[in-house]
């Protein structure tokens, strides 16, 4: 079993601003690592031959010409917003981060 | 709340600084980084936007090859290495200012490393600045904090967003360790910044208007005791996004960290708000485990390979460098060292050149702005170049004195009227009455009543001794209040007593 332990979800959580229960956290730290067990298996089938890769297609250079193409009106940007203000997308205040 | 601090040369005594400086540069593209939206600044809120720039789900990024180029471009003048595979990746972090909740930059792999810029300091000093690596990333939204204490995060209620400059494309420019500079420390670090200003502005490839925030400036600061050779804790000083900011904020924090030290206490990881107002910096956000991004490749994105053909392709195609252009302006306009580097220092290099090319010859060009504009400007607190004169005022200033028609205290008054918007320089001339007394026979009658008012001195030019001349000249140029041309008064002085000079 690959070393996810309760601490390492809970850190995750954390990350990304979800709560979670001590239950949640037990659970998940359970089902993650028989996730990235599974994920370990690829390193199995790969030889020190096969290099890391990040895309699954070969390409190179896939650009863009700067043309400029359509965009939304801010009507549209802020349509499925919760809320706004201004032609502003409203939050909440964070404080803990600048 | 003001941290205590100790004086710059107290600071200096005890303590050797090292700087590094993470400076974020936005191009100037028609489009953004990964999305064909305008890259504009100052539209209405969220209408510079797709869906992309709003990270919806489903949606593909596609690279802009101009702002690979830009980027590969800056590099070179950097004199950096260009990578010849590099790749995006996702830094992920949750805030508002980005929709997709994660900034695609580039993180072990920059499209630029390994460079050097070389740093003139006012005295004609060199200082080597090392170049870690420029990468390529978007810019974030735009937060406006609402209520709580006015603008500042700390007790708002909640924040607006505007993502128009979400996804704009920028490159981040990474120093080495900055080690060496001692006292010369504020100096060399508003001289870095403002020489990566130069150089992307030069390039063409920013709009480099640090006021609207083109070119922003992060500067880290750390002390260690002088032999020292490890590296103290080290502050962040976020967004110093003005020359002279860049110089107090290293300043003022260089104070602080001593400070700091000299109580025992461990300076304490973190990053710092500059306030231009009170010229300070206060406490921002501690480094913490949410500074843990989980950088993984952009699987949205296809490496980037710069063949070696097109970097030189590139590179042919940058202009001059700025280091070097002034060399070439300096033997061009005849200016000794020392007032160059006046002029450099001063900012008015780039107002220089285009008076000359307004028509003005260099030493004229260099006696107005260095004489006249540069001192008004510091009394209004501005750039020279943000005064308002234009090269052709000068020109024109120039040439009402050239054919006679003002004098250079004459001058000078114009000057202040085309700052004070009251026209054209011969508008003014008009308006104030200021036309040099050109006439001679209004000249002749003050210089009789002059003469007949000192009878002494008169005779003592008479025997011969010309050099008394200064009283009756003053005497004339008294009566018509500065309006006569002070050498045609003596010459008719001389000429009425039968005096050769």
């Amino acid at each position: 079993m690959a070393a996810i332990n309760r601490d390492d979800v809970a850190h995750l959580a954390r990350l990304a601003h979800i709560e979670m229960s001590p239950d949640e956290l037990d659970r998940m730290a359970g089902e993650l690592a028989v996730i990235v067990d599974a994920v370990k298996s690829v390193s199995e089938a790969a030889g020190d031959d096969v290099p890391a890769t990040s895309h699954p297609i070969p390409l190179t250079n896939i650009f863009r010409e700067d043309v400029v193409g359509h965009t939304f009106t801010a009507e549209e940007a802020l349509s499925g917003a919760p809320d706004a203000h201004e032609k502003r997308f409203k939050v909440p205040a964070i404080l803990d981060e600048d | 709340m003001s941290d205590p601090i100790l004086t710059f040369d107290e600071a200096m005594e005890k303590y050797d600084p090292v700087l590094g400086f993470e400076v974020h540069v936005e191009l100037n593209t028609k489009t953004k980084m990964f999305s064909s939206a305008p890259n504009v600044f100052g539209d209405e809120p969220n209408t510079n936007v797709n869906e992309v720039d709003l990270g919806m789900p489903g949606v593909l990024p596609v690279l802009n090859k101009t702002a690979v180029e830009s980027s590969i471009k800056i590099g070179l003048a950097l004199n950096c290495k260009i990578a010849e595979y590099c790749r995006f990746a996702r830094k992920n972090y949750f805030y508002p200012d980005t929709p997709k909740n994660f900034q695609t930059s580039q993180y072990d792999e920059p499209i630029a490393y390994d460079g050097y810029l070389d740093i003139e300091l006012s005295d004609g000093t060199v200082f080597r600045v090392e170049i870690e690596r420029a990468h390529m990333e978007e810019d974030a939204g735009k937060l406006t904090h609402m209520g709580g204490s006015a603008g500042r995060i700390q007790g708002a209620d909640y924040s607006l967003v505007d993502y128009n400059r979400a996804g704009v494309p920028l490159v981040e420019i990474v120093t080495k360790p900055i080690q060496g500079a001692g006292s010369r420390a504020p100096e060399l670090a508003k001289a870095y910044v403002a020489a990566v200003r130069e150089i992307v502005k030069n390039l063409g490839v920013s709009d480099a208007r640090m006021e609207r925030g083109n070119v922003r400036c992060d500067a880290n600061v750390s002390l260690r005791p002088h032999g020292r050779e490890r590296f103290g804790i080290r502050s962040e000083t976020k967004n110093v996004n003005s020359l002279r900011a860049v110089e107090h904020a290293v300043r003022y924090e260089i104070q602080r960290h001593a400070a700091v030290l000299d109580s025992g206490e461990p300076v304490v990881q973190e990053t710092r708000h500059w306030h231009e107002d009170t010229r300070t910096t206060t406490s921002g956000r501690a480094k913490s485990d949410a500074d843990d991004y989980r950088y993984f490749p952009e699987p949205d994105l296809v490496p980037v390979v710069a063949s070696r053909e097109w970097v030189e392709e590139l590179r042919a195609t940058l202009p001059e460098p700025p280091a070097e252009r002034r060399k070439r302006l300096q033997a061009d306009w005849g200016y000794s060292d020392l007032e160059f580097r006046d002029v450099v220092n001063a900012g008015v290099m780039d107002e220089i050149e285009e008076t000359i090319a307004a028509g003005a010859t260099a030493s004229v060009a260099r006696k107005w702005w260095m004489g006249e504009i540069v001192g008004r400007a510091k009394n209004a607190d501005v750039d020279p170049g943000q005064l308002g004169v234009a090269p052709a005022t000068i020109v024109e200033l120039n040439k009402l004195v050239e054919d006679g028609k003002i004098n250079n205290k004459m001058a000078t008054e114009v000057l202040d009227g085309v700052l004070a918007g009251e026209g054209t320089p011969a508008e003014i001339v008009e308006k104030r009455g200021l036309a040099v007394v050109s006439d001679d026979g209004p000249l002749l009658e003050a210089i009789d009543a002059a003469l007949a008012a000192q009878p002494d001195v008169a005779n003592k030019i008479r025997g011969g001794k010309v050099q008394a001349i200064g009283a009756i000249v003053g005497g004339v140029m008294k009566a018509t209040r500065g309006q006569a041309d002070a050498g045609r008064v003596r010459e008719l002085i001389l000429e009425k007593l039968g005096v050769e000079a």
